[in-house]
């Protein structure tokens, strides 16, 4: 009898298959030119690899109610984070939009 | 509070251990309330760590936007095929960590130290490729220093790409590659994408040595978890700090697994016609 009864072995060995596979995957479809779609691909893959990896490996899976909400809190404030800065950066970024004409309408 | 409380009967509390008090310290209900205060405490810890990296990953996002065509060329430079090598290293020495933690559910304390043993060496594999990458990278003049040059770096990589062959490698284990031409640098300064690949190196550098210092930290970590299972310290009741250096070494993975697609895949679809 111990604290928590071990995962069986088989689980993590079938973990990092997946995980590898994957891994091979990613690369793979890195190499193509898969235009706008390729840093989706990536991240989603990256995203799946990620969830394999804390669900498993770190045990998420089996994790008391008050763990997963401090990672759900981490992701969270994660997501604050990205979004206010990104919401900044990408509607005042004025190098990257058309020059304003010489002349202005609004006079 | 007297020891012998420690002892009192609670759940599963009596195999696997030798009997010490450590087991279950005074001022918890028992093992389990114990070992859930600890894990959630690690994971606290993890949080911050999410937000520490966080702020790496929103410069690279912010300045990738702003610099896109660049960065595809900057991330071109790096090899996509060790990093995916390295990446499976790196998981593999989850696994063996996920057995290390395993083995101390169990209460296995010689069977911890082998596969954190084996965590180590697949750690020190991991960095190992990496110095090697660095090295190439030192000879392509992408450090982020006054050295930076990168004509140079795009020239060197096409010819490697193409014939093969390159500059002699560097010998020794010190970066201290060749000086480049002034021609070169005279170029670098007239061309304003210059700066932007200089500004995915430092991203570059930073972050995977950022990571890298992660991983050392968890080998000293490592060390002394391996002295204390050495000497029976850990039981199936109480293995938080095994446990703890289980997810940090993950944490470290997680890291990486994003690290991967964002530095080094970012551009590899540029060398898919070759």
């Amino acid at each position: 009898m111990s604290l928590h009864p071990p995962a069986k072995a088989w689980t993590y060995w079938a973990n990092f298959l997946t995980l590898c596979v994957l891994t091979v995957v990613t690369w793979f479809t890195a190499c193509q030119d898969l235009g706008v779609m390729s840093t989706p691909i990536a991240l989603g893959i990256a995203v799946v690899k990620a969830a394999l990896v804390a669900l498993f490996f770190m045990h998420v899976w089996e994790s008391t109610p008050l763990t997963k909400l401090v990672i759900f809190a981490s992701l969270f404030i994660l997501t604050v984070l990205l979004t206010f800065l990104f919401t900044d950066y990408m509607t005042r970024n004025y190098d990257v939009l058309p020059p304003v004409p010489a002349v202005s309408s609004r006079v | 509070m007297s020891l012998t409380e420690n002892h009192a009967p609670s759940k599963g509390h009596d195999d696997a251990s030798h009997g010490s008090s450590h087991d279950l310290a005074h001022h918890f209900d028992n093992v389990e309330q114990q070992h859930d205060a600890g894990n959630l405490g690690m994971w606290m810890f993890l949080t911050t760590e999410v937000l520490f990296f966080g702020g790496l990953f929103a410069a690279y996002t912010i300045y990738r936007y702003k610099f896109e065509k660049v960065f595809e060329q900057a991330s071109n430079i790096l090899d996509p095929f060790l990093g995916g090598v390295n990446t499976i290293v790196l998981i593999f020495s989850s696994v063996t960590m996920a057995f290390a933690v395993r083995s101390a559910q169990q209460g296995k304390s010689k069977a911890i130290v082998a596969w954190l043993a084996a965590t180590i060496v697949f750690g020190s594999m991991f960095l190992g490729i990496k110095y090697f990458e660095w090295k190439h990278d030192a000879t392509l003049h992408v450090f982020p220093t006054a050295d930076f040059n990168w004509t140079w770096a795009r020239e060197k990589h096409a010819e490697h790409d193409h014939h093969e062959s390159h500059e002699p490698e560097m010998r020794g284990l010190v970066f201290n590659s060749p000086k480049v031409p002034q021609s070169y640098i005279d170029k670098d300064s007239k061309n304003p994408e210059a700066k932007q690949a200089r500004l995915f190196f430092f991203l570059y550098f930073m972050m995977t040595s950022l990571h890298a210092a992660h991983m050392v930290i968890g080998f000293g970590i490592m060390a002394v978890i391996m002295i204390y299972a050495w000497n029976g310290f850990y039981t199936a009741n109480y293995y938080v700090p095994v446990e703890s250096v289980g997810l940090y070494w993950h944490f470290v993975d997680l890291v990486w697994i994003f690290l991967y697609p964002l530095l080094y895949l970012l551009g590899a679809h540029l060398s898919a016609g070759h």
